[in-house]
């Protein structure tokens, strides 16, 4: 096996008083795909949020291609992370957002172009095209000119996606990406995630609650359960043939179709 | 008993100095409601409690009180000579709806919501482009409105000007009906509708922004 994309050294998170995670360690390998299971409030946008620098962790250590993401050495001490040293990491990762989140001033295009052209430095032009080929590929290739509030819910989703896939990430965060969504609009942003899964090269961490598609997609499916990795493995063994009481509990919940 | 057209043209020796007033307060006005708005969301406590003390100092008080200051208050306690009586109104004029629209940029500012920082944090977009391309366009859309309306209030404003001596449309009014004072109705009709005819573009300004502004927010 390859070192790991990103490693989790036993992760704490608080919010005031309340320990949400207590002790995470995890490892991800280049382009694994790992679905990431557990109940509500069990922690898993905090863990997925802490990898995209949007929540600082309490205590512990998040390696990214082998650099400690949330500390940096200074004169021979590890001390908190600056500004400039989480841009410097941060480009490696993408997240996708449970509701969207574009930027409903600027057509989907622009949604697109804006990071490249900003943040990459990149031309203009290229970034155009590029822009727009992501934008074919997610079957809104008709659509460039229009601005968010003209979309659908799975539209967006799709535009989502390819905005954080402009930036070439190497590994992608998806945060229960389908749930905000009409249940006739969850294929279409699932075939997509799907079509992106056996591209291959990026690694994919998916908080869901779809367990076919975990099935169908993960190379590995992670449960968590108040904020403690209480299980993991293959996809077959944690969803079709759990062991801990726990998981047998939150998974009765769901009819997994195998 | 003046003539319509005489009267008209009395006022309209004080039309410059509203006029200029009106439009030097507008940008000034602009530039400080920025400067304060983006001040009282900066994570600096220093800059977020002194601009939060101007504004409050600035709309406790009334505007006619912080035009007598400024005017002969300052000059005579501290020898504090701001300039020209134009800028002395300006600046207290602006001043005063400085920290009112003040209050609207940094509402507007923290309208916006957190996903939009959320999602262009991790496209990896530095703070300041943050705040460049995502936060204030749609801060911008959202105060826009609102704006309009302070800018035909400020316009209300300067009639208060002619009471630290500057000629204006109101200064003219009184000295014509002072007198002619059987032409009183007459002269303050004429000065009701060429306010009014002055707020015609900011009223319309407003319209617009109010319609434009309902496009391209992010409704959460
Ligand atoms: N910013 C915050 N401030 C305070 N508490 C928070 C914050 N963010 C999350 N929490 C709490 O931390 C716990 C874990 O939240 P998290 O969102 O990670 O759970 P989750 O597994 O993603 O749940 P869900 O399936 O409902 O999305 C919850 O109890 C939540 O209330
Ligand atoms: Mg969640």
């Amino acid at each position: 096996m390859d070192e790991p994309i990103v490693k989790y050294k036993d992760v704490h998170k608080s919010f005031g008083d309340i320990e949400v995670l207590k002790g995470i360690d995890l490892d991800i390998q280049p382009a694994e795909k790992v679905a990431l299971i557990g109940p509500s409030g069990s922690g898993k946008t905090t863990i997925i949020r802490m990898l995209m620098t949007l929540e600082e962790p309490t205590m512990g250590v998040i390696d990214v291609g082998g650099r400690n993401l949330w500390q940096m050495e200074k004169k021979g001490e590890w001390v908190r992370a600056d500004d400039s040293h989480l841009h410097s990491i941060r480009g490696d990762i993408g997240m996708v957002f449970q509701h969207f989140n574009l930027f409903p001033h600027m057509t989907i295009l622009e949604n697109c172009m804006l990071a490249p052209v900003l943040v990459k430095n990149e031309s203009k032009k290229e970034v155009k095209a590029t822009s727009v080929e992501m934008l074919e590929k997610v079957g809104l290739g008709d659509k460039i000119d229009l601005y968010p509030a003209q979309l659908s819910g799975g539209q967006k989703q799709r535009v989502a996606m390819a905005r954080a896939l402009m930036m070439r990430p190497k590994v992608m965060l998806f945060d229960e990406v389908t749930s905000a969504l009409d249940p006739e609009l969850v294929g279409e942003v699932l075939e997509v995630i799907r079509d992106l899964a056996k591209e291959g090269e990026m690694a994919m961490i998916l908080v869901t609650h779809e367990m076919d598609f975990a099935l169908d997609i993960a190379d590995r499916v992670v449960f968590l359960n108040d904020g403690v990795i209480e299980e993991e493995g293959h996809p077959e063994d944690i969803l079709v043939n759990p062991k801990s009481e726990r998981l047998q509990d939150f998974l009765s919940r769901f009819t997994v179709n195998r | 008993m003046g003539s319509l057209p005489d009267i008209f043209s009395t006022l309209m020796q004080g039309l410059k100095v509203t006029l200029l007033v009106l439009v030097l307060s507008i940008i000034c006005s602009t530039i400080i409601a920025l400067v304060a708005g983006l001040s009282r969301v900066s994570t600096n406590r220093l800059v977020t409690g002194v601009t939060g003390f101007y504004v409050e100092i600035f709309r406790g008080t009334s505007l006619i009180v912080q035009l007598f200051w400024f005017s002969y208050a300052l000059p005579g306690l501290f020898n504090i000579h701001l300039g020209s009586d134009i800028w002395v109104a300006v600046l207290a004029i602006s001043l005063n709806y400085g920290a009112y629209m003040s209050e609207i940029v940094r509402g507007s500012i923290q309208a916006v919501p957190a996903g939009q920082t959320e999602a262009s944090i991790a496209l990896n977009l530095s703070k300041f482009q943050r705040m460049r391309h995502i936060i204030i366009p749609q801060a911008v859309r959202m105060m826009l409105p609102e704006y309009g309306n302070y800018l035909i209030q400020i316009l209300k404003a300067t009639s208060l000007v002619s009471l630290i001596g500057l000629t204006d449309l109101l200064y003219y009014g009184n000295i014509y009906r002072s007198t002619h004072l059987s032409d009183s109705p007459t002269v303050y009709l004429l000065l009701l509708v060429m306010y009014f005819v002055i707020a015609l573009p900011l009223i319309a300004f407003t319209k617009k922004m109010e319609s434009m502004s309902k496009k391209g927010v992010a409704l959460g």
